[in-house]
């Protein structure tokens, strides 16, 4: 079963990069005095964090996209569920410490609410808001998958309907009414089970977990693509109707991966929230999804450490360019898009095999 | 003692008539008064109908009336007019305190105005001022309207004048006053009447007479307003249905015909439009004598340069990705970037802005209240010539022939000898001048800025998955539908819900329908 998964030189990388997360990141935001040249400023960790739920995102994607051949352009959407339904309960958790110092979201109190939305039932107990963090995105994804994949919707279609999709939810968040604190979202969280989110310990906390959310994904992807599943999901990608004339029913299949695919997106949307402090519709825009599917193709589908890789590149990429030439990021985006579509078809790390073979 | 009383008489009826100027104590209160007395001075003044009363209040509402002492003046460059005699005052008073105006006045002025304005010489004046009165006149008016009634010349606003004085008579004690009133009302086809009737045709109105009249005024006004509205509707779901299908049609044949999914088609259309502000802009400059006609270039050039773009786009970057539609989405998007970042740097991240020719401003109204605007109008001409062209273009033209052949069996066309690559770059800029033209379109009703295109990408797959593949008629029927079915639940649910449901009906027919409303017919596993 070890075995499996990676040879003894992909273990003791995946144990250097946890002591990485677990130990050497803590150490240097925690005990590195500031002044330090080795301290790992508050920054750092959250951007760490965040490009870390991304990597999540990215392996999520790969499995429908690497292994499945569907690509959807609404992964966003998945992301952005998960992270509204932990943001409820973060709301919650404000008590009566908000603008208006009423127990109730600052934006109900606004529009005048006496009471929560539907929606928000149960909303202050954590156990419930873990819950419909994954079965929020899954029962979507399963709805949606179950009839699309039924009707045999494939390739481009599939992918605009799912762009469509993200886009009609969108224009769903960014309405007041609809009880999400419309177009500003979420924000402004104090603690998280009670204990205030702004400590670095807190930082630390949430870092970590993403870390080993990261790690385990990781594995469980490569569980389920070394295993007959797997193989069974590259041959529907490659040649779904010799699968089906064989009598596998693919339905079944590319369901599973896609619920799990959107599942494992909740739960980093999830992640993602406290660490950066803010969840808005624009998260569920066409353009984001789509960034997405670009960090899984710089790294190389099919290939479950590719997307890390990549979404590390295109991010550590942005968060360069968006502070030293912010007017050039779109035009290097794009170029990135044009680029690896042309000339990466493998990505990054189907550029390093072949060049390792040379 | 008679002789005395009928002195008095006479001079107390004589006085009015010898105060050639103002009544100085009106304008006094309008000075110094307080809120309630101003309001009842602006109105007094109002309903005197003397034309120097208008430039009293004008002076008021534009700050220029002054209080020195007792007297109150407009100083208008300097110099200072007494507003009660008209004499002008000098030398100015040194001391002297401006009377505030505050927004409860100016709302009270611009009425009293709209009243004086019926007295104008000018029939522009007359008719701006009677539109004004028919959204709720003040019973003080009454006599002024009566007075406009009989001075009026002019069909249309003696029409208007009429129904003013109607809604006065509505609220008035005599009975058949009230019934001729509502009569007359049961004409008219504005909103504000029908808010008039309804409290007279309510129940609770007393005379029974009167609310039987104004039932039946109600309903052939709440008719009338019911068929105004429909029509409204159908115009403006035609015109969303036109701008949609402009979009769309490049989209038809880029990806309808060649299959190619082309993300950067917004963008396209973006440069249309911004190729139509560089038109006006040089008009305006070279030509500013033809500046109405830029439109006659614009509308080629925007065509060229987009098919320009697009065919270098194909020559570049699509022609690699034939056969790889997932990666040509991907691709195309970056472009996409590439593009919408280029304008920024080119023209800046603000909107520009793009000038109607004279003849597309202004437009059509067809019952009161329905103003067919005619740039939406023209748009939809533009849209249905358009799609002549491109039918005829791909029906009857060697390059359509060729376009369809390659279309329906690339291998046998090129076997041939149809030469399949140059076709491929001549549909695909072809596809990209109808964006260009979309774009020039689209200048026309909306704002022009580096994002126009990203709001109208969703929309134009939409209408082509909807309209099914390798169809132009299916694109057509699709643009309307949607155009109509958007309106229409606009016109019940708000723009965003119609949006979404619109957006929710796509991809629930999708799945029923992969292959959109006017599928070929085929059998073949995979598609």
């Amino acid at each position: 079963m070890i075995s499996r998964l990676y040879g003894p030189r992909g273990w003791i990388v995946l144990l250097c990069c946890a002591a990485v997360v677990f130990v050497v990141f803590p150490v240097l935001n925690l005990v590195v005095p500031e002044g330090n040249p080795l301290h790992v400023t508050a920054f750092g960790v959250t951007l760490g964090g965040k490009i870390m739920c991304y990597m999540i995102v990215a392996i999520a994607m790969d499995l429908v996209w690497g292994y499945a051949g569907i690509l959807s352009l609404g992964h966003g959407l998945f992301f952005a569920l998960g992270g509204y339904a932990f943001g409820m309960y973060l709301m919650r958790q404000i008590h009566a410490d908000g603008q208006y110092h009423v127990d109730m979201p600052d934006f109900m109190v606004f529009l005048d609410w006496k009471q929560f939305p539907w929606a928000w039932w149960n909303s202050d107990s954590f156990l419930w808001c873990v819950f419909l963090v994954v079965a929020v995105p899954g029962l979507l994804a399963f709805v949606f998958g179950y009839f699309a994949f039924r009707s045999r919707v494939k390739g481009v279609y599939f992918s605009i309907i799912t762009q469509a999709l993200t886009y009609a939810a969108m224009l769903l968040f960014f309405r007041n009414a609809t009880g999400f604190g419309g177009n500003n979202g979420f924000t402004d969280f104090k603690r998280i089970l009670e204990i205030p989110v702004t400590t670095p310990q807190m930082r630390m906390a949430l870092f970590a977990i993403t870390g080993a959310a990261l790690i385990a994904t990781l594995l469980l992807g490569r569980f389920l693509v070394t295993s007959k599943f797997g193989r069974v999901l590259a041959a529907i990608r490659d040649a779904e109707a010799r699968v089906m004339f064989c009598g596998y029913d693919t339905l079944w299949y590319k369901l599973f991966v896609w619920v799990l695919s959107a599942i494992l997106c909740g739960i980093a949307g999830a992640l993602y929230v406290p660490q950066v402090g803010i969840i808005n519709p624009s998260e569920m825009s066409p353009a984001n999804s789509i960034e997405i599917a670009i960090w899984t193709a710089v790294g190389g589908r099919g290939s479950l450490v590719g997307p890390i890789i990549g979404t590390g590149i295109v991010n550590g990429a942005k968060s360069i360019f968006t502070v030293a030439f912010p007017e050039y990021w779109l035009y290097v985006l794009g170029l990135i898009f044009i680029l690896v579509t042309l000339f990466l078809p493998e990505g990054v790390v189907g550029l390093a095999r072949r060049w390792r073979k040379a | 003692m008679v002789r005395f009383i009928l002195i008095a008489l006479a001079l107390w009826l004589g006085a009015p008539g010898a105060a050639w100027a103002l009544d100085a104590t009106t304008i006094t209160k309008l000075a110094t008064g307080d809120g309630d007395e101003k309001a009842a001075a602006v109105t007094s003044l109002a309903a005197s109908g003397d034309p120097r009363a208008l430039d009293v209040l004008k002076a008021f509402a534009d700050g220029e009336m002054q209080v020195a002492g007792n007297q109150v003046l407009i100083v208008r460059d300097g110099k200072a007019v007494d507003a009660v005699t008209g004499a002008s005052v000098t030398p100015l008073p040194e001391s002297r305190d401006d009377v505030v105006v505050n927004n409860r006045m100016r709302g009270e002025i611009e009425r009293a105005m709209a009243g004086l304005k019926l007295l104008s010489p000018d029939r522009a004046t007359r008719q701006a001022a009677v539109k004004e009165l028919e959204s709720g006149a003040e019973d003080s008016m009454g006599p002024l309207v009566k007075r406009a009634l009989a001075a009026e010349t002019d069909p249309g606003i003696k029409e208007s004048l009429l129904l003013v004085t109607a809604q006065l008579d509505l609220k008035s004690s005599d009975k058949a006053a009230r019934i001729a009133a509502v009569k007359l009302l049961a004409s008219s086809s504005s909103p504000a009447v029908k808010t008039m009737l309804i409290p007279v045709a309510d129940p609770s109105e007393p005379d029974e007479d009167v609310r039987n009249e104004a039932r039946g005024a109600l309903r052939m006004v709440e008719s009338r307003l019911a068929r105004a509205e429909l029509v409204g509707l159908a115009f403006s779901g035609v015109s969303l249905g036109s701008i949609l299908l402009l979009a769309a049609l490049g989209l038809a044949i880029t990806y309808g015909l060649m299959g190619v999914i082309n993300m950067a088609h917004g963008e396209l259309i973006m440069i249309g439009a911004y190729t139509t502000y560089l038109v006006q802009n040089l008009f305006r400059s070279q030509w500013p004598g033809v500046f109405d006609w830029y439109l006659a270039l614009a509308v080629p050039a925007s065509f060229c340069i987009s098919a320009l773009v697009g065919m270098a786009l194909e020559r570049s970057v699509i022609r690699w990705l034939y056969g790889r539609p997932l990666e040509t989405l991907l691709a195309t998007w970056g472009i996409s970037l590439v593009l919408i970042q280029g304008v920024r740097t080119l023209f800046g991240a603000q909107n520009v802005q793009v000038e109607n020719p004279a003849f597309m401003s202004g437009g059509l109204e067809i019952l009161a209240g329905i103003v067919l605007p005619y740039s939406r109008i023209v748009i939809i001409g533009f849209a249905a010539v358009v799609l002549v062209a491109m039918g005829l273009l791909l029906a009857k033209t060697r390059l359509g022939l060729f376009v369809r052949g390659v279309t329906q069996n690339r291998a046998m066309a090129a076997c041939v000898g149809v030469p399949t690559a140059r076709v491929d770059t001549w549909a695909f800029g072809l596809g990209s001048g109808l964006a260009g033209l979309a774009g020039c379109a689209l200048s026309q009703i909306g704002n022009v800025g580096p994002d126009l295109g990203q709001s109208y990408i969703v929309d134009s797959f939409m209408v082509v998955v909807l309209g099914g593949v390798g169809q132009l008629a299916g694109t057509v029927y699709a643009a309307l539908g949607l155009g109509f079915a958007n309106k229409l639940l606009e016109s019940w649910s708000g723009a965003v819900l119609a949006k979404i449901a619109i957006l929710v009906f796509i991809i629930v027919f999708i799945q029923k329908r992969p292959q959109g409303m006017f599928a070929l017919k085929g059998r073949a596993v995979e598609s």
